[in-house]
């Protein structure tokens, strides 16, 4: 009998979708061995359907995208009930990917700035879309929070298939593995075991033990990038060394630095705290403001090049909700203070 | 007491696009929405991050169209440091969005839009999608398709590093060349890709074009609309997808504006409205009118049928061969008829693929000129490309760092959104009476919007065959009265 598969999107761009359509003649091929039960942007097959199989009837979920909304945390949680396996599925589902770097940001500014600051928009008093305001016109518009969550910190999840988005090569040794009679161990991210570097053609040229430099460069201020030497050697902040291989160094190749989109290696809990601390330790001062000047010249964005795709599942964003949480409720508190002295007087 | 009929994609449940249809007491449709519940701020997070940087960035909007996003921010960033790229660095980001602009349009053909006509209208729903398709043209033609999509994305994931977010365009030029005997490659499937896209053509003609009902379709009023056209157009005014000045023409055809992207902002504007995330795009001269078209309403399209309205000829030779019978068998321009987009693609399809050949014939992009050098950041850079659902346009501003302190980005689908949501508006408003939902309205409606490859959440056109749709009557308790859908 076929196995039962489901794909599901949240928060996502639809470049994890078209990772399943560039399988091309595999895909075909697969479809001798499993039965797609569920499949939104391929298939007419509808919540209802889901709903109506026994639970663990699905062989295995694959979940891709960010948890933004409420509806899609619903619908996971159903798939996670109908499935023996479930899979997140590309770097926004494994670690929260590119979109997540939105928690860092209130919600109103996001706001503000689409419906009433932007360069081009034409205010119409304080008019903003809203489920209240789109009620009037029997327009049903979900809440948008805000926040997006890796998979893992709505449901288990027994599997990751990392990269933003998985190359073909990755999705396809995934899902034999997935088929095979005997499946890696739960909790396996289904990619190479080691660092990038072990795949990576400019391995053989990579530093020295005990490699220090004095500048990093970015990749738009340099006219040639040298593709036979490791880029790390060019002062090129590649994250290779950090990341989990797989993809054969895809960027590498295209003569650009691993932005880290496979995530960690196992064991380490957060990516960016990772290659944070690698780059640091490469930097060849123990003084301060050149340390500092380095940093600003070179890496002028950690946070942007550390958590590019993880921020939403890193220790520094649980850090940054719990002290805005604090300062939430400390401003409430402040708040009822204050009524209550004026109602006092 | 209102009824109001929803009618959303299954996909509308991960918040992409979604209709809703307000009867009056009569029964007849008061007004229809197209509503997109989606937002992800990306303007929000860009700023901080190094502007460089955002040609990977911006691509994670859309993995359909990520070569879209990838090449306007580039352009963007040469204008932020006031760059132009060497010749073979322009010539091998020309090869990489026509390669694109084949591969996306082909997706749209023949797996999204096209089973409405290849299958027709008409067949049974279960046959309406890819697989119909397959049944139609025969199963070589669709192991053909799938291994020609894949032959390109293949050459494009070697250029760019990964097809899906490529790392290819940097200020001023690109980060990787390409070698002789990688060129070679590049011909021979460009040869086969022009092949195919006579191919396509042909189908259409004999599958579309010889069918009088479907013709009739395509002429109808239900899905026409008189508004003004955007799109760029070379220093000739022929179609080009990656650069030149962005033309408008008004509802009779005639040249109303002509402009650099860096003049956008004197042009065009945003509405607001409550109702949906989206902003609606709309000339500034004109004004916002509401949802009416004609020479007074700012509203106005862009993609296919609008690069073909605003052009005075295609870029190609086999290319302007398949526009002049186009234009004349639709009865001159400007072209108002909003199914008229699919034949529209298949004339930009031929005219991608003999670009992308003449490109990879071209022995100047196996140079090693690659970059032109950046100096200090101007403070503000303003690219645009034509997606293959329109034009799109990157605006940055940064800090003499180069890092992002305020981003504008204005992409295809929002250019389309105010005629998309007319469309939808003009079906629902055609077919259904005294409360009656016609057997055919869903389709019928599906059709006024999937014609323009709308990219609400990007990832709505993946793979689908009919987008499956719902449409739920309730009364103003909120009771369901009925329910119909296109899929069992």
């Amino acid at each position: 009998m076929k196995k039962k598969v489901a794909f599901y999107w949240c928060a996502s761009c639809g470049g994890c979708e078209e990772a399943v359509v560039d399988l091309a003649e595999f895909l075909l091929d697969a479809l001798e061995q499993i039965e797609i039960v569920f499949w939104p942007v391929a298939m007419d097959f509808k919540i209802e359907d889901v709903e109506q199989l026994t639970d663990g009837e699905i062989f295995a979920s694959f979940i891709n995208g960010a948890v933004l909304l409420s509806d899609q945390e619903e619908v996971v949680r159903l798939l996670r009930r109908k499935s023996q396996v479930v899979v997140a599925f590309g770097s926004c589902s494994h670690q929260g990917g590119v979109p997540g770097l939105i928690n860092t940001h209130d919600r109103q500014d996001v706001f503000d700035y689409y419906y009433h600051n932007g360069p081009t928009v034409q205010r119409n008093g304080n008019e903003m879309p809203t489920p209240t305001g789109a009620k009037a016109f029997h327009v049903a518009l979900p809440e948008y929070y805000g926040k997006a969550r890796p998979l893992n910190q709505v449901i288990e999840v027994d599997y990751y298939i990392p990269g933003c988005a998985p190359p073909p090569n990755v999705v396809k040794d995934a899902l034999l593995q997935l088929l095979s009679d005997s499946p890696p161990p739960r909790g396996t991210v289904l990619a190479g075991a080691h660092s990038l570097c072990s795949e990576c053609p400019l391995n053989e040229t990579k530093p020295p033990e005990g490699f220090k430099i004095k500048q990093f460069v970015r990749p738009s201020q340099v006219t040639h990038i040298d593709p036979d030497t490791c880029l790390l050697m060019q002062g090129l902040p590649c994250l290779g060394p950090v990341t989990r291989s797989g993809c054969n160094a895809l960027c590498i190749k295209g003569h650009m630095p691993c932005t880290g989109c496979f995530g960690p290696l196992d064991g380490v809990r957060d990516f960016g705290a990772a290659a944070l601390s690698f780059l640091a330790s490469l930097i060849d001062s123990n003084d301060e403001a050149e340390i500092q000047r380095i940093i600003d010249e070179g890496l002028p964005d950690p946070l942007g090049t550390f958590y590019m795709y993880s921020f939403p599942g890193s220790l520094l964003n649980e850090v940054l909700q719990k002290g805005r949480q604090k300062a939430r409720a400390w401003r409430e508190r402040e708040e009822t203070v204050e009524a209550q002295t004026t109602e006092n007087q | 007491m209102p009824e109001v009929i929803e009618v959303h994609p299954i996909t509308r449940l991960e918040g992409h696009g979604k209709i809703e249809i307000i009867l009056n007491d009569a029964g007849d449709v008061d007004r229809a929405y197209l509503s997109v519940p989606e937002l992800r701020g990306f303007e929000i997070f860009a700023k901080g991050r190094p502007a460089e940087i955002m040609p990977q960035l911006t691509a994670r909007i859309c993995g359909v169209c990520p070569t879209a996003h990838h090449t306007a921010a580039a352009k963007a960033l040469d204008d932020l440091y006031g760059v132009t790229p060497p010749p073979a660095a322009r010539k091998i980001r020309e090869l990489l969005y026509n390669m694109f602009m084949f591969e996306d349009h082909l997706l749209h053909i023949y797996i999204l839009g096209g089973p409405d006509f290849i299958v027709g209208p008409d067949a049974p729903k279960a046959l309406r999608n890819v697989v119909g398709v397959i049944q139609k043209v025969g199963i070589e033609i669709g192991t053909r398709l799938i291994a020609m999509r894949r032959q390109v994305r293949e050459l494009m994931t070697l250029l760019a590093g990964k097809v899906i977010h490529p790392v290819l365009n940097l200020p001023g030029g690109v980060a990787r060349g390409i070698h002789e005997e990688e060129r070679e490659q590049f011909v021979t499937v460009a040869q086969q890709a022009v092949d195919f896209a006579r191919f396509t053509l042909d189908t259409f003609r004999t599958v579309v074009l010889k069918n009088s009902e479907y013709l009739e379709l395509i002429l109808s009023d239900i899905y026409r609309h008189d508004t003004y056209y955007v799109g760029l157009v070379d220093d000739q005014n022929k179609v080009n997808f990656y650069d030149g000045r962005i033309r408008v023409v008004n509802p009779e055809g005639r040249e109303f504006l002509k402009f650099p992207v860096q003049e956008y902002q004197d042009h065009l504007a945003e509405h607001v409205e409550p109702w949906t995330y989206v902003k609606f795009l709309f000339l500034k001269q004109v004004g916002w009118k509401g949802f009416a078209d004609g020479m007074d309403s700012g509203i106005y399209a862009v993609a296919p049928v609008a690069r073909l309205n605003v052009a005075d000829s295609m870029a190609t030779p086999e290319a302007q061969a398949a526009y002049e019978e186009y234009v004349n068998t639709l009865g001159g321009k400007p072209v108002h008829l909003t199914l008229a987009m699919h034949w529209a693609r298949v004339v930009e399809v031929i005219q991608a693929a003999e670009a992308f050949l003449q490109l990879a014939q071209d022995e100047e992009i196996c140079s090693d000129r690659l970059r032109t050098p950046i100096g200090e950041p101007r403070g503000v850079g303003i690219g645009v490309v034509e997606a293959p659902r329109g034009t799109l346009i990157h605006h940055y501003e940064t800090d003499e760092k180069g890092l992002i302190t305020r981003a504008n980005l204005l992409v295809a689908t929002q250019n389309n959104a105010a005629r998309i949501a007319m469309s939808v508006d003009k079906a629902a408003r055609m077919l259904v009476h005294n409360g009656k939902i016609g057997e055919d309205l869903l389709n019928k409606v599906e059709m006024a919007f999937r014609a323009y490859d709308p990219c609400f959440a990007c990832a709505t056109h993946a793979l689908p065959g009919s987008v499956p749709l719902e449409a739920v009557v309730r009364n103003a308790a909120g009771e369901v009265v009925e329910r119909v859908r296109n899929f069992e």
